[in-house]
């Protein structure tokens, strides 16, 4: 077989991407199992390890792990170039958008809860948005907004406390992992 | 990996957090209130021969004297509600459907061609018959 000309090798960067990517997309792709009420209200779990990753490595890597989960995600569940996806883009982009902003809120007053609930609020903004220009041209979309309001609310608390929960587990593991090896 | 004491979880939560949380909740019940209003009707739209004779809010009360063809109709307006009072008409359907409260609400006296209907709001029907 004539060897390949290209040769493309992962940094360490791509590796912890593509480790994040794909336990996002995990729960992306578990989610998507979870019978709900309303197309649109979802806890959004794959949000937990997009906020780990921006906490933890910051904005850069956190657009990549969510971008990549939206691409790959849609791709695995056949929705990919449906209108969901582009729902599903529009969110991520806001949301992004808003945790490029939120993240430098001062950290000793602002922690991962907030950041989890604005950008669940800007994910069902961004949602709606393009729903109200582009699916339904009509105002009645935003009936549902106190629906999603909620929604964003509570998913946005509980996985911003899983968030932090995992925060905390993983900087105490990295601690230990520092005590038992003091050479490195 | 151990799930902890709730005095853990409630660690993670920092002063902003709070503040963020009842912003969120805030705005839940602020969209709800004001999207999901639905139904108060505001105006009164009173029509006599088929020409417009007056359009009112319905914030303050009134007595409006709409004449026709067989004499004068009485209309009654209160905060919120209207009714037909007195119509020289033969059957009086319009009196007695009494007070009218919901937005596309609508009372006819078809002989003395006066019509009353209540509008505003987020109607959830174009027109309400009893």
């Amino acid at each position: 077989m004539t060897p390949s000309t290209i040769e493309i090798r992962p940094t360490a960067d791509d590796a912890r991407i593509a480790r994040f990517a794909a336990a996002a997309i995990v729960l992306a792709v578990a989610e998507a199992a979870i019978p709900l009420p309303l197309p649109g209200v979802k806890p959004g779990l794959a949000n937990i390890v997009i906020l780990i990753v921006l906490l933890q490595w910051g904005w850069r890597d956190a657009v990549w792990v969510a971008l990549l989960r939206v691409f790959a995600g849609s791709l695995l569940l056949g929705q990919f170039f449906a209108p969901g996806f582009f729902l599903a883009l529009a969110g991520s982009l806001a949301s992004l958008a808003t945790l490029g902003l939120a993240m430098h809120l001062p950290r000793r007053w602002f922690g991962p809860i907030t950041l989890s609930i604005l950008a669940a609020f800007a994910h069902i903004g961004g949602q709606l948005v393009l729903a109200r220009l582009w699916l339904v041209p009509h105002d009645g979309v935003f009936y549902l907004v106190p629906v999603f309001a909620l929604a964003a609310t509570v998913f946005g608390l509980v996985n911003g406390l899983v968030a932090g929960h995992l925060l905390r587990e993983l900087s105490s593991a990295a601690d230990a992992v520092t005590k038992d090896e003091p050479s490195r | 990996m151990p799930v902890g004491k709730p005095s853990q979880w409630f660690a993670l939560v920092r002063p902003g957090d709070v503040l963020v949380i009842g912003l969120a909740l805030f705005v839940c019940i602020a969209s709800a209130a004001t999207l999901w209003r639905g139904g108060a009707p505001d105006k009164v739209v009173i029509r006599a021969g088929g020409q417009l004779y007056a359009e009112t809010g319905l914030s303050r009360s009134q007595r409006i004297e709409v004449p026709g063809p067989l004499g004068i109709t009485v209309i009654e307006v209160e905060p919120g509600r209207a009714r037909v009072v007195s119509d020289p008409g033969p059957r009086q359907y319009c009196v007695r459907q009494g007070w009218l409260t919901r937005s596309g609400a609508a009372a006819i006296c078809a002989p003395n061609e006066v019509s009353l209907m209540l509008s505003g709001g987020a109607s959830t029907y174009d027109s309400l018959n009893y």
